[in-house]
């Protein structure tokens, strides 16, 4: 038997993602000084108080399994702060679960939501992870685009054009990875009619929510009638800059819990019980860090995306996220050949938009969760690199 | 409020170019919002943070702290004491404080001696005072904001990451 035999059809078509093949490229300057714009994650490290709550609770044993959903004081804060900061009331006993990151709950609500064969909407450019997760629980899934001429906003018109009979769910994530675009409110509301309309159960993934900088984020899920018909996935990961904690949760109508909680349960069991009390921590007294952080990412925001458009990097100013999303088709190269001329010649590290997907096409992405020092200096670099061009 | 104090309050140490570009402003821009905030006394000037126990940096490396019990005048109350006080170049930082004394000193000298000398030979004689309680400083942890030891290892960030 050849060993490759043995994986499953649907796993050995899944292409690896063109983030993969990009670190592998980055990685070979290793020494060099390279700046990377290619992360995904704030450079901040977990606030000290966060990272002490954890130390305490293993001073104190606290080493077991929780219960499958979460230990109910957490449940009870993510309650509180889902219902303070977006306005939906969610029950800690049974409409909230603890999940290993966002990552995790999307994998569940994927295989707790699809039947083989049904069709799943997402727009794109987005999340690497959207489509495989959809594929991997045998879904079929069907990319909405979104248009740097609406800010990458998602309408609903795009949506009305690429739906098909049979799409059964559809996944949010504003403000966007890899655009930054967000909907407002009356945009929102009209996706909600659509998905009411087309009896679409919503998933929402909004773990950029607390990094929105111009007017104020609304969650589907707040609208009206919403709520029934929507999973709420946030995490920590962002906001909280927790990334390597692995810790997130999902809100939503007690039977759509319950069913994720059974896949949780036979495959996670529970969140790390540690990640649970630093994350506890987080939502109690982690506010002032969250808005201190923000404001540092407003500040690079409006510093890169003024560079890339005085380089002549077409680049619209991304309403929420830490990623700027400049189109680079005036230097004429593809977006690839930018981001590996790029690297290669002037050592910085931008992520190619069709990494994203097809719809990401002509773009980069470029993370400004980086210190001041280091984006100007990496915005010289490129404005030489586009001046030689 | 001014945008480059916003900037110096975050503790960083841009240059002035650095900071022209973080705020979108001109470096003359920047320089004049930094001569403004030295006028209006808000600036009152710059200096390194650095760890004394370092044999380079130890120039004059006693440091101590004294609490200074005070009988306060009527008229000036604690002011003048304070002002006083705060006027030898000793003194690094004076400050009233509540509670169980009134002043709370921070000095600095070469030597233990010279620090002795100068709570016995000049605080504690000025008329009012009634008390001093010295604390000589046996070893940093932090300074300003800086963690001495370096605090966190140096950043694992993955170059790229989705
Ligand atoms: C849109 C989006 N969703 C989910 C995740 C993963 O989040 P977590 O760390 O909570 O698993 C990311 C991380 O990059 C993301 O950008």
């Amino acid at each position: 038997m050849n060993p490759p035999d043995f994986i499953a059809r649907h796993v050995a078509a899944l292409p690896k993602s063109g983030i993969r093949d990009f670190f592998e490229l980055v990685a070979k300057l290793k020494g060099q000084d390279v700046i990377s714009l290619g992360v995904g994650e704030p450079d901040f490290v977990t606030p000290w108080h966060i990272r002490e709550a954890a130390i305490f609770a293993l001073e104190k044993g606290k080493t077991y399994y929780t219960s499958n959903l979460g230990l109910i004081e957490l449940r009870r804060a993510v309650s509180d702060y889902v219902g303070k900061h977006f306005g939906i009331s969610y029950r800690p006993e049974d409409q909230v679960i603890i999940t290993v990151g966002v990552s995790e709950a999307l994998d569940l609500a994927c295989r707790a939501f699809i039947n083989p064969g049904d069709k799943v909407m997402f727009h794109q450019p987005c999340y690497v992870s959207y489509s495989p997760s959809v594929v991997l629980a045998h879904g079929h899934a069907i990319a909405v685009p979104t248009y740097a001429k609406d800010n990458f906003a998602l309408t609903a018109e795009a949506l009305r054009a690429a739906w098909q009979p049979g799409a059964r769910m559809l996944m949010l994530n504003l403000p966007c990875n890899p655009t930054g675009g967000t909907c407002t409110r009356e945009q929102l509301e009209k996706i909600a009619e659509f998905a009411r309309e087309k009896d679409l159960l919503v998933l929402t993934d909004e773990i950029y929510s607390e990094l929105t900088f111009d007017g104020t984020h609304t969650s589907i899920a707040s609208l009206p009638g919403m709520a029934e018909r929507t999973i709420f996935l946030h995490g920590f990961s962002k906001a909280f800059a927790m990334t390597g904690w692995r810790i997130g949760y999902a809100c939503g109508p007690a039977p759509l819990i319950d069913a994720m909680m059974k896949v949780h349960q036979y495959s996670m069991l529970c969140a790390s019980i540690i990640a649970q009390e630093a994350a506890l921590e987080a939502l109690l007294r982690g506010w002032d860090d969250v808005l201190r952080m923000r404001e540092q990412y407003h500040r690079r925001r409006d510093l890169i995306v003024r560079r890339f458009n005085e380089i002549g990097l077409k680049c619209h100013s991304p309403r929420g996220s830490f990623y700027a999303f400049p189109d680079v088709t005036a230097t004429g190269l593809s977006e690839k050949d930018f981001a590996t001329n790029l690297l290669t010649s002037q050592k910085v590290a931008v992520v190619p938009g069709i990494a994203f997907g097809e719809n990401g096409k002509g773009h980069v992405r470029a993370c400004f969760a980086t210190s001041y020092e280091q984006l100007i200096v990496a915005c010289d670099r490129i404005e030489r690199f586009v001046q030689k061009k | 409020m001014n945008p480059v104090l916003k900037l110096l309050l975050e503790g960083g140490s841009l240059t002035t170019a650095q900071m022209a570009s973080v705020a979108g402003l001109s470096v003359a821009d920047v320089e004049q919002h930094l001569e403004q905030l030295k006028k209006d006394k808000i600036l009152l000037g710059w200096r390194p943070v650095l760890d004394l126990s370092r044999e380079a940096a130890a120039g004059a490396a006693v440091r101590a702290v004294i609490e200074v019990k005070v009988t306060p005048e009527r008229g000036g109350g604690f002011n003048r004491f304070a002002e006083r006080i705060a006027r030898f170049d000793e003194v690094e930082s004076c400050y009233l404080m509540s509670g169980g004394y009134d002043l709370l000193v921070f000095v600095k000298g070469p030597s233990l001696q010279k620090v002795a000398s100068f709570v016995s030979e000049k605080l504690s004689t000025i008329e009012g005072v009634l008390s001093t309680s010295t604390h000589f400083m046996l070893r940093c942890y932090k300074e300003q904001g800086y963690l001495l030891d370096g605090g966190d290892a140096p950043t694992t960030r993955l170059n790229v990451a989705p």
